[in-house]
């Protein structure tokens, strides 16, 4: 992400309430992930030590330090997500998508990518959807009343093809 | 424009009838909450709109509106002809739309998916005639889902449209803040709310009037206020369907809590999950202050007041007050000390207001019908009314607003599942992550601050999930516990490590490696952590433990003693097998399982290898027969 952005996105947080957490959303929001050189270029900028920033992106789940793949996936597991069988869903989707927990990244988030850096999986605490349980959400599209059996036909939604 | 009398208010309030009641058009409004969006609501607001140019309907008007709650029935659509009744129309897909636009055309109206009728809302600020008409759909209050409730909060959800400031304003929204800016002063109206009775609806259920009497108290050049709109509490949803449904009354309630308390820079904090409600919030904000409703010399007096929208990012423990002032500030979301009280030393040292969403919500009517008619509502201790989020294993999923003193039982089955699944229901949860688990037995317990707590639970936010008998207690605390691990801000030893403990003991116990001595230190755990931790997060977190442990002891029992889970929840102790005769050898599960457990030829029965599956549960799932069972049976112990 080149500085004239950041230096945009940064004018746009006048008031101090709010600066840090907005800056840094928004930068995730283009860009998917935050990077280290724009981390720094944002302490330097707005005066706020690196390692604030550092301990905030890692204290908010919201945040990913490294990149992710095409398509995000989310999967609810949020308690009525949880009675309706979200395990299930997410134990199905590493199995389709061919990724496993143990390859979760070191800042110890759960985010899996799977090798050609495709999909990224993670776990989320509700989207507030919880009457249509359960619920994963695709980029910015959120599904309702998600079965196992309809998990391969979202995927192809989005270019996956069972190997 | 900027509103400065009431004369400018009431010319803007007949404009906007106009569009919410229009004499001389048909209005057309699909419900747009994230709620309808992602069971199609999306797709069918887009057909009704490429149809409707198709076949040049001029008179046609196509607007979004909110959710007015019965989720479960989403997609739903409001059809209003001129002078008759609102019909809503439920579970509509794109291929209704040229029917409905058909009929509409010919004006038959035999809708077939209609739902119910609206001719007479009370919004409470206003009461609105819509029309008469349709004799074969029934009222919206014969609907069992409607008939116990009493709509304060949702006055106008899914009736109006929330995009729109006008309609905001023909229902009757602003006159309260006019009221308060031109005749009353800021110790009248903290009296008012004192003289409501309004208790806080983020959770603990502080006495509003007080809250904002001790931040009125301090001196200083700026105070702020703040709506707490994090929402963390999983499986509770009421305070993102009444910000995308009627962000106003909202802002409403701000900005008279604001000029009641000398504040001069509003808040709201909004959990990142919610795009939906930030996007209509920075509209609204934009379009109070065209109107000069907000900003500066409001309704043309000397008092200014500014709103700023601040995202969260995935942090539960930013819902408690002092971490989220933290997170406003920038640093990471970690609760303090209290005292000194946000009133006192709050967001960058100055006195600070925080009030949940719904608690926002209910001022304008405090001011609009008088502290005293609020104050009838619900019970002596716990006046007014509350939305609940109804959710899990229930019939009619959404939001229920009652006044608060009604049963679980009311709630949980007059209105959730309306006579079927009975007895089916083993227990509800309430407050989330801090709260616990009720019985069946005890369904007759009314919902109030004091009766939740009385027996282990509390109200919170307002989440209610239905558990059925394929819920698994044990696994349920387990659950919870293991969401608060993953989101304490790890300062307090007792919180970060007495909550792992105890989930280790349950995750034996679920296992089926546990004894009783294991269940006596989990609950001695349990009552520590209760005491020792810093902020709610710690101090609450043992209560679905504690509650499961008394009012389920039995399933405990069952873990350890015989090693089996009634809810063939517990991975460890169930085991997937094929029943020969029913199995057809259609291979569907065979192809399906990701390790290959499953073996046997096409058209004959198959089998499961046990020491190869992994009880992922795919092939119970995905066969069409039903032969593969999942069994839990007592393994050792005595019987
Ligand atoms: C861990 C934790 C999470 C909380 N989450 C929320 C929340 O999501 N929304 C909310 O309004 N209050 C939440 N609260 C309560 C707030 O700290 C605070 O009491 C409330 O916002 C005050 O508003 P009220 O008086 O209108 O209820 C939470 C408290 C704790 C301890
Ligand atoms: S109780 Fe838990 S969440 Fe609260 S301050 Fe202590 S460690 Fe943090
Ligand atoms: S899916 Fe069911 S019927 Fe088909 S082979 Fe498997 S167990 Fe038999
Ligand atoms: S439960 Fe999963 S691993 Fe076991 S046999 Fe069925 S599909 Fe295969
Ligand atoms: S619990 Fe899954 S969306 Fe709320």
């Amino acid at each position: 992400m080149d500085a004239k952005t950041i230096d945009e996105i940064i004018e746009k947080y006048k008031n101090p309430s709010g600066m840090v957490l907005g800056i840094l959303e928004e930068i995730q929001n283009i860009n998917k992930y935050l990077s280290k050189d724009a981390l720094i270029y944002v302490s330097k900028k707005i005066n706020v030590p690196f390692s604030q920033l550092y301990s905030v992106a890692t204290f908010y789940s919201f945040f990913n330090l490294n990149p992710v793949g095409e398509h995000i996936i989310s999967v609810c597991t949020g308690t009525a997500c949880h009675v309706k069988g979200a395990a299930e869903i997410l134990k199905s989707l590493e199995y389709l998508l061919g990724i496993t927990k143990e390859e979760s990244t070191e800042d110890s988030k759960f985010f899996l990518t799977t090798h050609d850096g495709c999909f990224s999986l993670n776990a989320a605490r509700c989207f507030g959807c919880c009457s249509m349980a359960p619920v994963i959400k695709v980029d910015d599209k959120m599904y309702g009343y998600v079965t196992i059996q309809n998990l391969p036909k979202i995927l192809k939604e989005y270019g996956w093809s069972k190997k | 424009m900027k509103i400065t009398s009431l004369e400018d208010l009431e010319n803007i309030a007949r404009k906007g009838l106009k569009k919410l009641n229009p004499d001389n058009k048909v209005r057309i409004s699909v419900g747009f909450a994230t709620c309808g969006i992602s069971v199609g609501g999306d797709d069918v607001f887009k057909t009704f709109k490429e149809k409707i140019y198709e076949r040049k309907l001029n008179n046609l008007e196509l607007c979004k509106t909110g959710c007015i709650g019965f989720c479960g029935e989403e997609p739903l659509v409001n059809i209003k002809m001129p002078g008759k009744s609102i019909v809503v129309l439920h579970r509509v897909t794109p291929n209704d739309v040229d029917d409905i636009l058909q009929k509409i055309e010919n004006e038959t109206y035999e809708f077939h998916k209609a739902f119910f009728k609206i001719d007479d809302w009370d919004h409470v600020t206003s009461k609105i005639h819509y029309g008469d008409g349709y004799e074969n759909i029934p009222k919206w209050n014969e609907i069992k889902f409607f008939k116990p409730t009493k709509r304060v909060v949702l006055r106008n959800s899914g009736i109006i449209n929330p995009e729109d400031i006008d309609e905001y304003i023909a229902v009757g929204g602003y006159r309260s803040l006019y009221k308060v800016i031109k005749s009353m002063t800021p110790d009248e109206i903290i009296e008012e709310v004192k003289k409501s009775g309004l208790r806080g609806r983020g959770g603990a259920g502080f006495p509003t009037g007080l809250k904002w009497e001790f931040a009125k108290k301090e001196q200083s050049d700026v105070k702020y206020v703040i709506c707490n709109a994090d929402e963390g509490d999983p499986g509770a949803y009421m305070n993102r369907n009444e910000m995308e449904s009627d962000p106003h009354m909202i802002i409403e309630g701000m900005i008279i809590g604001a000029y009641a308390t000398g504040a001069t820079e509003g808040i709201i904090y909004i959990r990142a999950e919610y795009p939906l409600a930030v996007e209509r919030f920075k509209k609204a904000i934009n379009d109070a202050k065209k109107y000069g409703l907000l900003g500066e010399k409001i309704l043309g007096s000397n008092f200014n007041f500014d709103i700023i929208v601040t995202e969260g990012a995935g942090a539960f423990v930013c819902g408690e007050e002092t971490a989220l002032i933290a997170s406003v500030e920038g640093e990471i979301g970690r609760p303090r000390l209290k005292p000194p009280y946000p009133a006192q030393k709050g967001l960058w040292g100055k006195p600070t207001n925080i009030n949940n969403v719904e608690t926002w919500s209910n001022v304008p009517v405090i001011i609009a019908k008088g502290g005293d008619w609020f104050s009838k509502l619900g019970t002596q201790k716990s006046p007014g009314t509350k939305v609940f989020s109804l959710v899990g294993k229930v019939k009619n999923v959404g939001l229920v607003e009652v006044e608060l003193g009604t049963t679980i039982d009311r709630i949980v089955n007059y209105i959730g599942n309306d006579g079927v699944n009975n007895g089916k229901i083993k227990a509800v949860q309430t407050g989330g992550p801090s709260g616990g688990c009720i019985p069946e037995n005890l369904f007759n317990t009314p919902i109030d601050y004091e009766h939740l707590a009385a027996v282990g639970s509390i109200m919170g936010s307002g989440g209610i999930v239905v558990m059925d008998d394929d819920t698994c207690m044990v696994d349920t605390a387990k659950y919870f516990l293991d969401f608060s691990i993953d989101e304490s801000c790890g300062k307090c030893v007792s919180c970060r490590e007495g909550l792992k403990h105890m989930h280790d003991i349950l995750d034996d116990i679920t296992k089926g490696k546990a004894t009783f001595e294991d269940i006596d230190t989990l609950k001695e755990l349990a009552q520590t952590v209760k005491v020792t931790s810093l902020c709610g997060l710690g101090k609450t977190a043992s209560n679905p433990v504690l509650t499961t442990l008394k009012y389920f002891y039995k399933e405990y029992e069952e873990h350890v003693k015989h090693k089996r889970c009634f809810a063939r929840v517990c991975k460890d102790l169930i085991r997937y097998v094929i029943a020969k005769d029913e199995c057809t050898g259609c291979t569907i599960c065979a192809k399906r399982c990701p390790v290959n457990a499953i073996n046997g030829e096409k058209g004959k029965p198959h089998i499961i290898s046990q020491n190869v599956c992994v009880k992922c549960g795919i092939c119970y799932d995905v066969c069409k027969f039903n032969s593969v069972k999942k069994l839990s049976e007592a393994i050792g112990g005595e019987k």
